[in-house]
């Protein structure tokens, strides 16, 4: 895999060295179910500030990846490394307050709240007031619902939401939903954020839209981002690194140009169409 | 899912929000000063004394089952935690005050709550539910084996204690009814206040979504077994009005596994994961057997026996259980809001 290795050097040459830590590191992590391999020994580095996207064909073993990350799967083999801290399986429980936040393929939204309740859960883990403290409302558990209020309140206005801001979620618009989804993950202030193709079943504006808040998330709120998404002109354009999975291994890793001219992507998920073909599909 | 199908709101949805507090607070002034004026013995105890206690408890086993989503069929065994448990404070512990037994009847009842609330962890939905049959079973059992909880008692029957709230005794229909109608609004503006708090979003949000739930940070586990305690708290309260305010006695028989369905089908006819809800489902509940009786011997004379109208009652009630879970899931609550909508419609003003 030479191709990884100079991308990278690329790639830390095109930003400041001091953004180059790694904030995910994946080592030989493999997930099966029931004799069925998921994701087959993925190596996989994400460096702070960086968009770094997995692409794949379904059942490529995108979404597995992401959930092992989230400590949704507990993975049969490899470490996961948050920062500076290794895991063998990450504590699902534990992943809010290690900075990590993630956005689902299907929605997966407290569907009984309103949108900014939902997006008020998002700080949940930053609550230490008990229900008590918070019935009677003095004291930290005041100051924990204030700070809570305007953080939410405050994504809600970047995501474009306020005018949806009191409604129960269940009954948005599908994009809509999507986008509080991504409110709900960043109101945590995230170092990592995960997203789960954002932008699947949405119009080409919306997408648009979507991705000018994947852009906002790591350059307005810091975070580092893994995005799995389908449409490739969208990933092309927004991210650092692509790694590009097929039958849970991965085949390419580097900056988008590199992928999209190897030889394997363009057999494995691009389309057996020649090279050329490709090259000016996606740039169109 | 249709839900894509809905279009975009007018952004004046969040402008045109209405302060939530006076209905209730109005419904609360008449409840102290209005009734009074017109109440019968019959109507306090006879109607408004189950009515209250049934509605607190339905309260409690809201914020378990239509907030948190844990289904359980045991709130009368924690009615009977609370009500014994007062009793027998109330009993052992010299001078100590009426309110204090009834806090730490509600104290016991969560614990009592919290073990069996222990498999919540692992199992759910139906499998929850018949784990907290074990609960109704093994409470009742306990009660009646061991006669110490009814200080040997031989008919197991016992009296409740006079209502003394710092040498003030709550007497009669209108007295009893003055006190469950405190400790009921005392708690109802505490569970209607928790639910607004990040507790409260909690337990909706492990309700909904349990994985996404724990990745956001909720803790689930700890807020599982806090929704049994919050919740057997105010059942085992609800329990200790019902044998204090309303039968005035304590025995096991009255909190069976009929209760415990009752108090669910409040909340599912009623309303689910609604404060309101819990009161409009009591209040159908209680008045419905007494406008049967009624009604049956107006049309049918003297063929109308207990029998025929325990059957009829028992007949109504799932029939209405059948007809709310497919016409109106949420319950006597959404199909109040949506009338009040509809003549908002209808008036010129708006």
């Amino acid at each position: 895999m030479g191709l990884v290795s100079t991308n990278v050097a690329e790639w830390g040459g095109a930003k400041s060295a001091a953004r180059a830590r790694q904030i995910l590191t994946l080592r030989g992590v493999t997930l099966s179910f029931g004799g069925v391999t998921a994701i087959s020994d993925i190596d996989l580095d994400v460096a702070e500030g960086e968009i770094r996207a997995i692409i794949g064909p379904n059942g490529a073993g995108k979404s597995s990846l992401i959930n092992v990350i989230s400590g949704v799967y507990r993975p049969d083999r490899g470490t996961i490394a948050i920062g500076d801290t290794v895991f063998a399986d990450v504590p699902g429980s534990r992943v809010a307050r290690l900075g990590i936040a993630r956005t689902y393929q299907n929605l997966a939204l407290f569907k009984g709240l309103t949108v900014l309740e939902n997006v008020e859960t998002g700080r949940a883990a930053t609550v230490s007031s008990t229900f008590i403290e918070q019935v009677i409302g003095i004291g930290r558990a005041r100051r924990e619902e204030a700070d809570t209020r305007a953080r939410s309140e405050a994504v809600i206005d970047a995501l474009h939401l306020t005018s949806v801001r009191d409604r129960l979620v269940g009954t948005l618009p599908y994009g809509v939903q999507k986008r509080v989804e991504l409110a709900r993950a960043l109101v945590s202030e995230p170092r990592l954020l995960l997203l789960d193709e954002p932008m699947a079943g949405m119009t080409a504006g919306e997408k648009q839209e979507m991705a000018g808040f994947v852009l906002a998330a790591r350059d307005r709120f810091n975070a580092s981002i893994v995005l799995i998404e389908h449409d490739i002109g969208v990933v092309m354009g927004l991210s650092d690194r692509i790694a590009v999975l097929d039958y849970g291994r991965k085949i390419a890793d580097g900056t988008p140009d590199a992928v999209r001219a190897d030889q394997r992507v363009i057999d494995a998920y691009l389309g057996v169409a020649h090279d050329d073909d490709i090259i000016e599909e996606s740039n169109a | 899912m249709t839900t894509a199908s809905i279009p975009l709101p007018r952004p004046a949805s969040a402008i045109g929000r209405v302060p939530t507090w006076p209905l209730p607070l109005a419904v609360i002034v008449f409840a102290y000063a209005g009734i009074p004026l017109f109440a019968s013995d019959y109507l306090y105890d006879a109607i408004l004394a189950p009515f209250l206690a049934l509605s607190l408890a339905a309260v409690g086993l809201n914020i378990l089952t239509g907030y948190a989503g844990q289904v359980s069929l045991g709130s009368a065994a924690f009615m009977a935690v609370g009500a014994y448990a007062a009793y027998n404070f109330n009993l052992r512990v010299e001078g100590l005050p009426l309110l204090a037994s009834i806090v730490f009847a509600g104290l016991i009842a969560s614990a009592v709550g919290v073990v069996f609330g222990l498999p919540s962890l692992r199992l759910k939905g139906f499998y929850l539910a018949v784990s907290t049959l074990a609960a109704q079973f093994f409470v009742q059992w306990t009660l009646t084996k061991f006669s110490w909880f009814s200080n040997y008692n031989p008919s197991g029957v016992i009296d409740a204690p006079a209502l003394n709230v710092f040498g003030y005794v709550f007497e009669g229909p209108h007295g009893r009814y003055l006190f469950s109608l405190s400790v009921v609004v005392a708690l109802t503006v505490f569970a209607a206040r928790l639910v607004k708090t990040q507790t409260g979003r909690n337990f909706i949000a492990v309700r909904d979504n349990e994985t996404a739930a724990r990745i956001s940070g909720v803790p689930v586990l700890h807020t599982k077994l806090l929704a049994f305690a919050i919740s057997s708290f105010i059942i085992g309260v609800a329990g200790v009005l019902w044998a204090f305010a309303y039968l005035r006695t304590v025995e096991p028989h009255g909190f069976n596994l009929d209760r415990s369905f009752q108090i669910l089908f409040i909340i599912i006819i009623g309303g689910l994961a609604t404060i309101r809800g819990a009161f409009f489902g009591a209040a159908l509940i209680v008045v419905l057997p007494l406008v049967l009786s009624r009604a049956g011997t107006f049309l049918f004379g003297s063929y109308f026996d207990s029998g025929v109208l325990d059957m009829s009652q028992r007949i109504l009630v799932g029939a209405l259980i059948i007809v709310f879970l497919i016409a109106e899931p949420d319950g006597l609550a959404a199909l109040g809001n949506r009338i009040a909508r509809r003549l908002r419609l209808k008036s010129p003003t708006n």
